[in-house]
């Protein structure tokens, strides 16, 4: 009979039914999706805070003092120790290769640009654009354009001068001899994309107009190889900067791994704060120095702490809203069918019984409006993680069971009320209608 | 109509006097009485509504005040605006003064001065002429062991103090044959350029190489469009100096403000649909409940305008309170969130509440006119015979 009961109810009365069932599910849906979105916003942010740069600096471990002054280097480069160029696609077998976003070398050397009287002395830098490299097996592509996302490249695609700063159009191919000029540079020798430059009695080309906002806006920028090769040193690199996803710091991030227990020392190991990944690169990358850039790697932590938390109250805001909203649904799904517990308790029925049959109907109400409302949330996740980063948002399948939970307590909390309500009524007046 | 007691209680004069009284207060007072009669359903309702009401308020206030304040934490990244002397040209003298008067006196400005200084072995070492004061608000990320304070004191960056100081004891530089004698008084490590240098009190940085101010460094608050308003001011006071944005920073601020606002925006009105909904479902129940009040009215022959409008101005009068109520809850809220996540309190936007009073009442109008369509093709009749 009971089972007839509830079967019946849900046939006979489907537009009742469906507004609570739309309801659990809408409100199932947004706290889905919001738990997600929550959950998943931190390494978001992470990523999307990469365009502050790297993060990270490494340098010979015997590195003599730099004299520069507003990024001009006031010191003879050819001094001072280097770093070696075959050492660096160790990087990717670091424990925390996943957090590394990329790193590019950094050779600066001294030039003479043009020739006779005009000639200037400037700084060029040899770096990675778009460099691809393998590690094993492992094949991937760094450079500036990762590490420094805010460099602008102004350059010619084929005979239509554009500049597109999403193209490649403009950067110089890693293997080439071409190169950027920084923008200041450019107004003061009167360069353009596709002219050529005379640098240290070589000529080479300019593939395209750099423009960093720093220091690099005076300066020549080119792959990394030529750079050595006015050196004179192959393999050289003076400075790595390494862009990384890392934890904000805490009481263990900042204890030197020297005074650690063994226990200790595995956590600190295991967790990617900046400290660990900074130590990781110096066992990667021999007689180096790893240091975290503070301006870039302390700034970090606040500013997640901030958005998480903000999005967390968000979060719970929207759990508050939806909850309320299933109940309201509820309540006056029930407070509908006074009558039908008057007839019921007329003919017999009990108030644990009458119950039983509301809460019955509540679980399945909230058990389907859970699953449709889960699958519906994930989908809004997956929507708003395209539309927002570009990427996924992944879904924890935990969360499912969590969330049917919630939905079946917050179904039966907002109909309790109601429901013993329904129950305490007098079938007689409730059956002459005048509840 | 003069009130002696047989014309008032003439039936034939009672009837004529209503029918010529306009039937505002009839209407007032049914109004009045169907909350007051239903107190729970009623309140019930006004609950839903207060509760939608303070939920929009909140995210909207949020919205628009949590990007200031997360600007506010932005700063902390440091100056985006730089401005450094042309070659050959000095900055001039009140360049301070005008930059203060230009953005305000609010906006952090500090200047710097560099020279390459000699030590005792002849190793070249940058030292740097700074107001250790401005210095500190402005950069927040540098780690320094102790702040100068006293004369000849000065901030040793760490890689400087290696070569300089090993031994944290006084040591004398040399600039154009002028020797100064300083004492460590702390250690700088920032993981940057700053690590080479040695930092001096300013007036005593002049005083010893004659060298001024040559940049400026500047943390400008604001959106995009008032920090590119103010680079173009700054570049009118100061033709001789190079105003220059600092890209890394200002563009790492847009990127993700603008990610974390279309968040928030996504779920600002994820949730408003929400308490929109929550309203929807507890209105077309009430509504429906009274189904019979509604009968009763049109077989005692109420036309369908006044049916119609008395359900409607209930609604409204429920969307008006329950806004109201619910915009003053939903400015504490926000401000309650402003306080534990910012550490400051969001101001109250009262620009928002026509907004929420609008939602509110077009909504609540919405979930009354829905069911009386509804109940608008049943005959009285069946639905008093509780059908």
């Amino acid at each position: 009979m009971f089972p007839r009961l509830v079967y019946e109810s849900f046939r006979r009365q489907t537009r009742r039914k469906l507004l609570a069932g739309v309801a659990i599910t809408l409100g199932v849906a947004v706290a889905t999706a919001m738990i997600a979105v929550a959950t998943d916003i931190g390494d978001k942010i992470n990523r999307e805070l990469r365009t502050y740069g790297a993060n990270l600096l490494v340098t010979p471990q015997e590195d003599t003092l730099d004299v520069e002054i507003g990024g001009v280097n006031l010191k003879p480069p050819s001094d001072g120790a280097f770093l070696s160029e075959g050492d660096l696609p160790k990087i990717r077998g670091t424990f925390w290769h996943h957090n590394i976003v990329g790193f590019s070398p950094m050779l600066p050397v001294t030039v003479k640009v043009g020739e006779g009287t005009s000639a200037k002395v400037v700084t060029l830098l040899g770096t990675y654009f778009n460099k691809s490299l393998t590690f094993g097996k492992d094949e991937f592509t760094t450079g500036v354009r990762i590490t420094h996302p805010w460099w602008k490249v102004q350059g010619t695609c084929g005979d239509r001068r554009i500049g597109d700063e999403r193209t490649a159009c403009g950067w110089p191919d890693d293997n080439s001899m071409n190169l950027l000029v920084g923008e200041r540079l450019a107004a003061k020798v009167n360069a353009r994309p596709g002219d050529r430059l005379e640098v240290n009695n070589r000529q080479l080309t300019i593939s395209g107009i750099l423009s960093t906002g720093a220091a690099e806006d005076d300066e020549i920028v080119a792959p990394l190889a030529v750079a050595q090769e006015i050196l004179g040193k192959p393999g050289a690199v003076r400075r790595l900067y390494v862009s990384a996803m890392t934890k904000p710091e805490d009481a263990l991030a900042v204890r030197d791994p020297k005074t650690m227990t063994p226990e200790m020392y595995d956590r600190w190991y295991c967790s990617p704060y900046v400290q660990s990944i900074a130590y990781q690169l110096q066992e990667a990358i021999p007689h180096s120095h790893a240091e975290q850039i503070r301006q870039v790697a302390q700034n970090e932590g606040t500013v997640l702490a901030r958005i998480k938390g903000l999005m967390l109250l968000v979060t719970l805001a929207a759990l508050f809203a939806s909850a309320l909203a299933v109940s309201a649904a509820m309540a006056t799904a029930i407070y509908e069918r006074r009558q039908e517990v008057g007839l019921m308790k007329a003919l017999g029925a009990g108030s644990i019984a009458v119950a039983a049959l509301f809460f019955a109907e509540a679980l399945l109400l909230a058990l389907i409006g859970g699953i449709v409302g889960f699958a519906a949330g994930s989908l809004l996740a997956h929507q708003i993680g395209q539309s927002i980063f570009n990427s996924q948002i992944s879904i924890e399948p935990v969360l499912f069971p969590i969330i049917l939970a919630i939905a079946v307590f917050v179904t039966f909390a907002g109909s309790a009320a109601a429901i013993r309500r329904a129950v305490k009524f007098d079938p007689v007046f409730a059956l002459r209608g005048e509840a | 109509m003069s009130a002696s007691p047989n014309t008032l209680h003439d039936p034939q004069q009672v009837a004529n006097r209503r029918a010529t009284v306009p039937h505002t207060s009839m209407f007032v007072r049914m109004l009045l009485r169907a909350a007051v009669l239903r107190r729970g359903r009623a309140a019930s309702a006004l609950l839903a509504m207060v509760v939608a009401a303070a939920v929009a308020t909140a995210m909207m206030n949020l919205y628009v005040d949590v990007q200031a304040k997360l600007r506010t934490e932005f700063r902390s990244y440091g100056a985006n605006v730089v401005v450094v002397a042309k070659d050959g040209q000095p900055m001039p003298a009140d360049a301070m003064g005008r930059i203060q008067s230009a953005l305000g006196p609010k906006t952090l400005a500090v200047p710097f001065s560099y020279a390459v200084a000699r030590t005792k072995e002849g190793q070249s070492i940058v030292v740097v002429g700074a107001d250790f004061a401005r210095t500190r608000q402005l950069d927040h990320w540098w780690k320094v062991t102790h702040w100068p304070a006293a004369q000849r004191e000065a901030l040793v960056g760490m890689r400087a103090a290696s070569v300089v100081t090993p031994d944290r004891r006084p040591f004398d530089l040399t600039f154009h044959d002028r020797a100064l004698k300083l004492a460590p008084a702390g250690l700088l490590q920032t993981g940057a350029a700053e690590d080479s240098r040695i930092y001096v009190d300013q007036a005593e940085f002049q005083n010893w190489t004659g060298v001024a101010p040559t940049t400026i460094e500047i943390a400008v608050n604001g959106s995009t469009v008032e920090i590119e308003q103010a680079i173009a001011q700054l570049t009118q006071i100061l033709p001789t100096a190079d105003v220059r944005p600092v890209r890394q920073i200002l563009e790492g601020e847009a990127n993700v403000l603008n990610k974390t606002r279309a968040t928030l925006y996504a779920a600002s009105a994820l949730i408003v649909l929400t308490a929109a909904l929550c309203v929807l479902a507890t209105l077309i129940g009430w509504v429906f409940d009274r189904r019979r009040d509604f009968a009763i009215m049109k077989a005692l022959g109420a036309s369908e305008r006044l049916v119609n409008g008395f359900f409607a101005a209930e609604a409204a009068a429920l969307g008006a309170i329950g806004a109201l109520l619910g915009f003053a809850i939903g400015v504490g809220v926000a401000a309650w969130i402003g306080r534990v996540n910012f550490h400051a309190p969001v101001v109250p936007r009262f620009g928002v509440f026509p907004y929420v009073l609008a939602g509110s009442i077009l909504v609540a109008l919405f979930s009354a006119v829905l069911p009386i369509g509804l109940l608008r093709r049943v005959q009285p009749a069946l639905i008093l015979r509780g059908e």
